[in-house]
């Protein structure tokens, strides 16, 4: 339902090559602090449709706090307090009126650690349609499996053992496995949490190569420690140090000429 | 010597020994710390451990087996007759060779005159020293009295002599052995480990002690009952009063007492299960860090009560209310006040004994519910899962494995639990299915059987072992279960 036919697709596309995309997620004044400690001071961010955003910075510079708060995982955490707007198509996700289930739907979220669950492979991708209701029948709810999976590139590894246990797979299986669960329920906006930093080279490339795939139907938006990464897989870089945001734009400027001379800094390894 | 003040010797030498070890090490390391391969502490309890340990622990073996010895040498000293008289009385000659040979220790010269001269007997004598001896005086007793004691003195003599030898070798040994890379650290650690492995190994041995202590008593039960009429029959009727009579064995029917266990437990489960998972999931999942900074102690003093104060409750508070309340609903349904739960029932001590284990399902249960990774919860968050949609589809089913072996050992506890039931349902054996009724359980009769002044030879006691050792196999069986389930659910994520 959230899925662009493939007219949209194509015009999202080539309009990218023309002009800037139109604006997905919208950050303004965004303030977030955990109890007497602010992560994040007056951040103004951008994430537009149909690119990959990464977020890059030291660690502890609030960039998965940002990215957190894009589907509003933080309010899992006792004592965060988010200030400033953040919006998704125009519309702010931490007004009231706003059902954070169904905006976790719409930003789905996956995580540093693959995280599936103790359950079967195909269990652990039906698991939110199931929730959802997103399927009528079990031939509907194969197909929801079969697709999210392919679309992860997974299917072919794991066909002939969808019912065995998800943690039986290996590291970046069960990465693939995580990013076809969170494909299943169809959001618009993938976030990504360092998705490569517990994985091997040859695991991290598959996972890259995917985010890259991705990209043609969803948004996303990735935190990664690795420069090259986010120079391989984004369109936008944003550069984060000490809660702020330091400079914000195409990846190919942030890493030719940056304007800040941190972002240099960084970038180049001199630290961080 | 006595045993003590030689163990205060040892433990000098050992302390010298430490001073020595420590110095020798300084010294042959020419007071560069760095040419040690242990640190000189080290080297000074290397050779307090050599000073000690063997020397105590031959002094231990000593202090077992020299008694051992000496009895039987002197039995053997004894008049053909005696030797050949039943075990028992054995016993009772060697209890009494050795008080008098306590008392003959302490005579002075002057009472010895007194007995040679025949003014006073043995027994009387040894009175006056406040030596009682339990019976009269045989002939042939001071003999054996004197050898005793005379074995027990040389005895006393050679173990001092030895054990302190033994320490000042032991000393001297280890004390040579010090050299600049010998590896002292390493000893003391596997000195240490052996200790550890001592403690632990106690705890076994006292459980395989306590269930061999059983199995003795429980076999000659078994000679007097035939097991199957033991395990299936279903009358429990001991018959105390009958003893003597014709048919003085009663009926040893288990199946009325192990129902009754079983029934009392499942309805304390009934009520502790729901009440205890749902107030640990309230604790681990929603409610916020400084509720549960206050609920969960108040909750866990609910473990701390003694039991036999929910016995009262339940006899004073729940029980009447049950009754009367049960009154008052067939009072109203059928127009006539008369109360179909007893005050004391399977309800009572089972509804008194859930509120008991209450604390038990919830604090164990909201451990393991803590233990789901966080992963888990965020991973079906960042789904769109609700709260209750991720407890309910990905931590509940985590954690299961562990909630039921939780559930298994609180069982466990159901099932050993004596004191609410003596005051909640009674001490009568029956076997029903009505839970307003009386029952009782296996622990109740056991404490029933042994009360009161009884000799252990009838079956009417030693049936009590019988019923100990059965109850102790199916705990033991539910606790296996339980540690099997919970090692299954450690490999569940990783």
């Amino acid at each position: 339902m959230n899925m662009m036919s493939e007219a949209a697709v194509e015009a999202a596309v080539g309009a990218k090559t023309t002009a800037q995309p139109p604006i997905k997620m919208q950050g303004r004044l965004v303030n977030v602090s955990y109890g007497d400690n602010q992560a994040l001071f007056d951040v103004d961010l951008d994430v537009r449709l149909h690119q990959v955003t990464a977020l890059i910075g030291p660690s502890g510079c609030g960039k998965s706090t940002f990215l957190r708060c894009l589907n509003r995982m933080n309010d899992t955490i006792e004592g965060c307090r988010v200030k400033g707007s953040i919006t998704l198509d125009g519309a702010d996700i931490y007004d009231p009126s706003i059902d954070v289930v169904e905006l976790r739907a719409n930003v789905g979220m996956v995580f540093q650690k693959p995280n599936p669950f103790p359950k079967t492979i195909y269990e652990n991708v039906a698991y939110g349609p199931r929730i959802h209701g997103l399927a009528t029948g079990k031939a509907e709810m194969d197909e929801i499996v079969e697709t999210s999976l392919r679309k992860a590139g997974l299917f072919e590894e794991v066909k002939d053992r969808l019912h065995t246990a998800g943690t039986g797979l290996s590291g970046g299986q069960q990465q693939r496995l995580c990013i076809a669960r969170a494909i299943a329920v169809s959001p618009e906006v993938i976030l990504m949490d360092e998705p490569c930093s517990a994985l091997d080279p040859i695991a991290t490339a598959k996972v890259e190569e995917l985010i890259d795939e991705l990209r043609v139907n969803y948004t996303i938006v990735i935190v990664t420690h690795s420069m090259q990464q986010a120079a391989r897989v984004s369109q936008r870089t944003a550069m984060f140090h000490l809660g702020r945001l330091v400079e914000e734009g195409a990846t190919d400027k942030m890493f030719t000429n940056p304007d800040d001379q941190r972002t240099q800094d960084y970038i180049t390894g001199r630290y961080g | 010597m006595n045993a003590a003040t030689t163990i205060v010797i040892v433990l000098c030498l050992a302390a010298l020994g430490y001073v020595a070890g420590r110095l020798r090490a300084n010294r042959v390391a020419g007071n560069v710390a760095s040419s040690l391969h242990s640190r000189s502490g080290y080297y000074g309890a290397f050779v307090a451990i050599f000073t000690a340990l063997p020397s105590l622990f031959v002094l231990a073996a000593w202090l077992i087996v020299s008694p051992m010895v000496i009895n039987s040498q002197v039995f053997d000293s004894l008049p053909r007759e005696i030797q050949a008289l039943p075990d028992t009385d054995h016993a009772l000659q060697m209890g009494k060779i050795n008080s008098i040979a306590q008392g003959l220790e302490q005579l002075t010269p002057q009472d010895e005159a007194r007995l040679k001269s025949g003014a006073v007997d043995m027994r009387s004598l040894l009175g006056e020293k406040g030596v009682a001896i339990a019976g009269e005086v045989e002939d042939y007793m001071p003999a054996a009295a004197r050898k005793l004691s005379a074995m027990h003195s040389a005895s006393g003599l050679y173990r001092t002599f030895v054990i302190i030898l033994l320490a000042a070798v032991g000393l001297m040994w280890s004390w040579i052995q010090i050299k600049p890379r010998m590896r002292a650290r390493n000893s003391v650690e596997a000195v240490i480990i052996a200790g550890l492995m001592l403690a632990s190994s106690i705890a076994i041995l006292t459980t395989v002690g306590i269930v061999l202590s059983m199995v003795s008593e429980t076999y000659r039960f078994f000679t007097s009952v035939p097991p199957l009429e033991f395990f299936f029959g279903t009358v429990w009727d001991p018959r105390f009063a009958a003893a003597g009579a014709e048919d003085s064995a009663g009926q040893f029917g288990l199946i009325p007492l192990l129902a009754g266990t079983l029934y009392i437990a499942f309805v304390a489960m009934l009520v502790a299960v729901p009440i205890g998972l749902y107030a640990a999931i309230y604790m681990s999942e929603y409610a916020g860090q400084r509720l549960r900074s206050v609920v969960k102690p108040l909750l866990e003093v609910l473990a701390g009560i003694p039991t036999i104060v929910y016995g009262f409750f339940a006899l004073t508070t729940v029980g009447p209310f049950l009754r009367d309340i049960s009154a008052q609903i067939h009072g109203l349904a059928f127009g006539e006040v008369s109360s179909f739960i007893q005050a004391q029932s399977v309800l009572t001590a089972g509804l008194v004994m859930g509120i008991m284990l209450i604390p038990f399902v919830s604090s164990l249960s909201d451990d393991i519910i803590t233990a789901v990774p966080q992963a888990m919860r965020d991973g079906s968050l960042g789904l769109g899962a609700t709260h209750s949609e991720t407890i309910r589809r990905v931590i509940f089913p985590a954690a299961l494995p562990g909630i039921v072996g939780a559930l298994l050992l609180t069982a466990s506890r159901a099932i050993g639990e004596t004191m609410i039931v003596v005051l909640a349902a009674g001490v009568a054996a029956r076997l029903s299915l009505n839970p307003f009724e009386p029952m009782t359980t296996v622990t109740v009769k056991i404490v029933n059987q042994l009360t009161g002044d009884l000799e252990f030879t009838s079956p009417q006691t030693l049936v009590a072992f019988a019923l100990g050792i059965t109850l102790f196999v199916i705990t033991l069986c539910l606790n296996f279960y339980a540690l099997y389930i919970v090692r299954k659910y450690r490999e569940a994520y990783e």
